[in-house]
């Protein structure tokens, strides 16, 4: 198990349907894993893991910050900011953080270098063990607008033992913070449930991830008796489906309370063994 | 106009079963879709009128024309966001997807070879006929869902009809598109689910409905299916001073009812009942006395 390093990406389009699940289960049956939870607004792979921390560290943007004595009002910066970020009022440069995308654009372009960066916290990262996996976990500011760069720094310090397999669990959606997550895995696990709903988001990010040109296989997850539209939509899509997990009251009653389906049950192990073997052999296909 | 906005930090805790259910409900002349991302509640809806489609333009990306592009590597080298690559052939391209389009290295080139072309991010729906609905599609690869929820948003306020009562659904997470959502809204619904996750991520959609002034109140969705930690949902809006409107029972029959195209209130059963309760309850906090007489909401 775990022979190849491989990044494996956990997406969903639609949230709640077992991305986070999934994901601290693989990397819980890997037998050396790193766990990244790349869904900074609403992180929860640390309550499986409950990891022991041992490093923090604060991530920040460089925001620009004027010097009103060296500004003489030329409104370069303003005129540039694609971001509507910059406005010069009443004699004064303003500077709005939240829409800041630190570009670095103003600073480059103002002849009276009255600009300069100043390093603006927008959220952490944890790193901590749990048994076999590394977990690392990023985390945004609440009223801060995007995730984006806590991403790009977690998964650019990822490190990489050669034993490893990393599991990135990436948030919902099929924006700006799941184009990063997913940019550099070597495969895309799509997690569905089985609703129009589920079908819908499917599909969407289904073919975000052809515009990545990823690899990818489905996970069905809480399936009932019944029609499954997202199982329907893997069939004419000719899409790999990896696993069926079933809609089971003993699941969501250990997933309700944080518990980690592989180390509390045995064929669970077996289970989602079975499906890390099958991924890989998919990744080196 | 008197706009509820459905939230839930976690994502398919129930947003849209909540929305569709209250849009029936309330017999709402306006509802939006804010969840560009991952938008649903039209399949929940069934309008069979046409909906006029706008394209909506993203921020523009960058453009380099290989053919006079010297390969200098001063774009490259700042890009803060690694959106300028090399191909294997040595030419310089442009990762349109990560492309935030800020515009420095069509600035910075010496050579003057990169443009910023303008870029369709996705697409704005807008059905009028009878009652109002704004929603979107944001086009794969192309990002920028904040702004597009504030298209959206200003699509069903600028629509010509009386609207005295609008839904809007939103999107998980507390990231950019939510913040987009909160703007103008009289009152937030936060859908939770009893789960570990669910009340870690309650707790930060609640700070930051707190941080932007906006009110909040708070539901349990599939509540029996942990009965203890919904207590703990209970307590903590109890202690917070946070309105606490109900509790809905997992049921089956509304998991049909989604997939048949229908609400959970066009079904009878336990999930619906609460669900029409809850409904009450919240249109009392908003000032719309009696939902149940269509004409308090200016119904047709």
């Amino acid at each position: 198990m775990g022979k190849n390093k491989m990044k494996i990406a956990v997406l969903s389009g639609k949230g709640g349907a077992g991305k986070t699940m999934v994901s601290v289960n693989l990397a819980a049956a890997c037998s050396k894993a790193v766990y990244l939870d790349c869904d900074v607004e609403e992180p929860n792979g640390y309550l499986f893991f409950k990891p022991q921390i041992v490093a923090q560290e604060t991530v920040t943007v460089p925001i620009p910050v004027c010097d009103q004595e060296k500004c003489n009002g030329c409104r370069t910066c303003v005129e540039f900011c694609k971001f509507n970020a910059l406005a010069y009022v009443k004699d004064k440069l303003f500077v709005f953080d939240t829409v800041c995308h630190a570009c670095g654009g103003c600073i480059l372009f103002c002849e009276q270098k009255a600009l300069s960066e100043q390093e603006r916290p927008i959220g952490k990262i944890q790193t901590g063990t749990s048994g076999n996996v590394q977990v690392v976990t990023g985390i945004l500011d609440t009223g801060e607008e995007s995730g984006v760069p806590i991403i790009r720094k977690i998964l650019k310090e990822a490190i990489v033992s050669t034993s490893s397999c990393v599991v990135i669990d990436c948030p919902p959606g099929s924006g700006c913070s799941v184009m990063e997550s997913i940019r550099d895995a070597d495969y895309c696990v799509l997690v569905a449930e089985p609703t129009i709903f589920g079908a819908h988001n499917l599909e969407m990010v289904y073919e975000l991830t052809k515009i990545f040109g990823k690899s990818v296989g489905v996970v069905l997850n809480k399936c009932m008796e019944g029609q499954d539209p997202s199982e329907m939509f893997c069939t004419e899509n000719g899409l790999k489906i990896l696993e069926k997990i079933p809609f089971d009251r003993e699941i969501n009653q250990l997933n309700s309370n944080g518990k980690i389906l592989v180390r509390e049950n045995q064929a669970y192990l077996k289970r989602f063994r079975k499906l890390l073997a099958d991924i890989e052999k998919e990744v080196h296909l | 106009m008197k706009q509820l906005l459905i939230l839930s930090g976690k994502g398919g805790t129930g947003k849209t079963t909540m929305a569709g259910a209250f849009i029936k409900l309330s017999n709402a002349q306006g509802y939006a879709d804010c969840d560009v991302d991952a938008p649903n509640l039209h399949l929940l809806m069934n309008r069979s009128d046409e909906a006029k489609n706008t394209d909506y333009y993203g921020m523009p990306k960058a453009d380099i024309d290989i053919y006079r592009c010297t390969r200098c590597g001063k774009c490259k080298s700042l890009c803060r966001f690694d959106a300028i690559e090399i191909a294997a052939d040595g030419a310089y391209f442009v990762n349109i997807p990560a492309c935030e389009g800020c515009g420095v290295c069509s600035v910075v080139c010496p050579d003057g070879v990169i443009s910023m072309v303008p870029s369709i991010s996705g697409s704005l729906k807008l059905y009028q006929e009878g009652t109002v609905f704004s929603t979107a599609q944001l086009k794969m690869g192309s990002g920028n869902s904040g702004k597009l929820v504030t298209e959206v948003k200003k699509q069903l306020l600028q629509s010509d009809r009386q609207i005295d009562f609008a839904v809007v659904d939103g999107s998980p997470g507390i990231g950019c598109p939510v913040i987009a959502s909160m703007s103008g809204v009289d009152a937030v619904l936060i859908v939770a689910e009893p789960s570990v996750s669910g009340i870690s991520d309650l707790e930060r959609i609640l700070k930051t409905a707190g941080h932007f002034h906006v009110p909040a109140m708070v539901c349990v969705n599939k509540a029996d299916l942990n009965a203890q930690n919904t207590e703990k949902i209970e307590q903590y809006c109890m202690e917070h001073t946070i309105p606490f409107v109900g509790k809905i029972p997992f049921d089956n029959r509304v998991h049909d009812a989604l997939n048949k195209g229908l609400s959970a209130v066009d079904v009878d059963c336990p999930a619906g009942t609460e669900i029409n309760r809850i409904f009450g309850e919240i249109s009392t906090r908003l000032f719309l006395k009696n939902h149940n007489n269509k004409n308090e909401f200016g119904g047709y």
